[in-house]
């Protein structure tokens, strides 16, 4: 909970300087994939190496999430076979990663981001458009 | 396209956060405050209706879903009435249970094609409107494109153009449409079914397809049960008109089911060879992959193998609800309500209040809006209005 806190501190203290929204790279296909390119905004805040990681990590959740497995035909198979009723009671394997995806941002915030004054926000508050990455001013943050 | 004028976003009209009382995190629940906390589908932009507090969506208008609905269960219910007992008596017992099965499945694929979310993409947020404008403006003029924004992407080697919506904000992802009669973008758009009432996406294209196979089974089902009634009942020297005097449930059906089974048939047919070859309807008629141009065109999307074309389609996994319809709106002063408070006053200004409960819901909004948004409203006037 310590770490919640100071986030919301953070956002009490600090006014938004910046957001910069990293888009989705379509080179293959509609599956969900951000664009790893560092953007120059953030160059003076973050390691390259690190920002590129965190984004890597997101893509391989999301491409976890939308392959197409034999637990995803199962899935869908049996869905299928009960007129996708199974739907209304089950969790399906996407929202399963999601919840990963979420927990995974929270942990990428409270150990890198937040200490250097920025912020991810989970890509599916943005309808899975963008990751957007907000910069707060560096007032009487230590880096 | 509609009436679509574009309006340039003036970064400085963006609102900025306030810092705040010790704000509740961010999708919490409901604070304890006398202000009754309010659900996302409650200012949801586009022209659609909510029922059962967000759980149903369907679109602005049902279309003819009514009588879709009314045909089955008028067809289905003369068949278990009038046909069955013959049947059964006559033939096997198996034939209701069949029917009854294929009726059920039609039914309840035909309420999910409805009631569900068609892969509707909510619309950009003014932070994420003002950088894309900014990359535009930047960018120097370097191709030929007309004033109509264009993104060039390329998606397995072949080059494929992004469209900018100017209701939603963004530029639209590879296979997206926005339907003018949901006034929504939606994913994978195929079309807006009228029969059904709603718009067929990513996220419900399974249930459409197997509503229109289903019922085209069900369709020759009833239609080859009622011939066969007829045919027993004429036996003997009876006559044609004696067996339709015995059973006059038998000859509506006979008609429903003669009429539409081609053109169900066809149908199931014409989305099968979609399945196939990973094709939307959208697609297809605008010939996007048929290489009309001259040029050497071919679908990138495609697996290139019909089975897996069909798997991914048909047994994929399901994507979420981008639209989030039962969160509840955060309460303080952050950018999102403040972007949602400006999302009302444009509803307002489109004087079409499609929240059911209709205007008294939108009085309460306007009347609970907390007053120190720094940017006036007027800036997002939505350009698209009916």
């Amino acid at each position: 909970m310590a770490e919640t806190h100071s986030l919301q501190d953070m956002r009490q203290q600090a006014a938004v300087a910046a957001k910069v929204f990293i888009q989705r790279d379509y080179t293959n296909g509609t599956v969900c994939q951000f664009q790893t390119k560092f953007p120059s905004e953030l160059e003076t805040r973050i390691d390259k190496q690190q920002f590129e990681e965190t984004v890597r990590t997101l893509n391989n959740l999301y491409a976890e999430a939308e392959k197409l497995g034999s637990q995803s035909y199962i899935e869908g198979c049996l869905a299928c076979l009960t007129a996708y009723t199974v739907f209304l009671c089950m969790e399906t394997h996407y929202e399963k990663v999601l919840k990963k995806i979420a927990k995974y941002i929270q942990e990428q915030n409270d150990k890198i981001y937040t200490p250097r004054g920025l912020l991810l926000t989970d890509p599916i508050e943005r309808g899975l458009r963008v990751v957007e990455v907000t910069i707060f001013e560096d007032r009487s943050l230590t880096r | 396209m509609k009436n679509c004028e574009y309006q340039q976003i003036d970064p400085q009209a963006l609102p900025i956060p306030t810092p705040t009382p010790p704000a509740q995190h961010n999708g919490s629940d409901k604070r304890e405050e006398p202000r009754r906390a309010r659900r996302k589908w409650e200012v949801f932009p586009g022209k659609n209706r909510f029922y059962c507090d967000g759980r149903i969506i369907v679109a602005r208008q049902s279309g003819v879903l009514p009588l879709t609905l009314g045909l089955i269960l008028v067809t289905s219910g003369l068949f278990f009435i009038f046909d069955c007992p013959f049947l059964v008596k006559h033939l096997t017992s198996c034939i209701p249970v069949i029917g009854g099965g294929l009726f059920v499945f039609v039914v309840i694929t035909l309420l999910q094609t409805s009631f569900s979310d068609p892969g509707i993409l909510p619309r950009a947020t003014p932070d994420e409107a003002a950088d894309i404008e900014k990359q535009i403006d930047n960018t120097g003029n370097t191709s030929y494109r007309p004033p109509p924004r264009t993104k060039e992407v390329l998606i397995n080697q072949q080059v494929v153009k992004l469209k900018y919506c100017f209701t939603c904000k963004m530029f639209r992802p590879p296979r997206t449409s926005h339907c003018s009669l949901c006034d929504n973008c939606v994913e994978r758009f195929d079309h807006h079914c009228p029969w059904v009432g709603n718009c067929v996406g990513k996220r419900n294209y399974r249930f459409f397809y197997t509503f229109i196979v289903s019922l085209s089974f069900l369709t020759a089902f009833i239609f080859g049960c009622v011939t066969t009634h007829l045919a027993l009942r004429a036996q003997g020297g009876k006559g044609l008109v004696f067996a339709l005097q015995e059973s006059p449930g038998s000859a509506v059906e006979l008609v429903i089911c003669f009429f539409s089974v081609w053109s169900i048939l066809g149908l199931s047919g014409f989305h099968t060879y979609l399945v196939a070859s990973n094709l939307t309807t959208n697609e297809d008629i605008k010939g996007s992959w048929s290489g009309k141009s001259g040029e050497d065109v071919t679908n990138p999307y495609s697996h290139k193998n019909i089975f897996i074309n069909c798997c991914t389609m048909l047994c994929g996994p399901m994507p979420p609800s981008l639209i989030d319809r039962r969160g509840f709106l955060p309460t303080d002063e952050s950018v999102q309500t403040a972007s949602t408070d400006i999302e009302l006053s444009t509803l307002a200004a489109k004087n079409e209040i499609n929240v059911v409960g209709g205007s008294s819901q939108l009085v309460y909004g306007l009347q609970e809006s907390p007053s120190p948004v720094p940017a006036p409203p007027n800036s997002y006037q939505n350009s698209s209005s009916a």
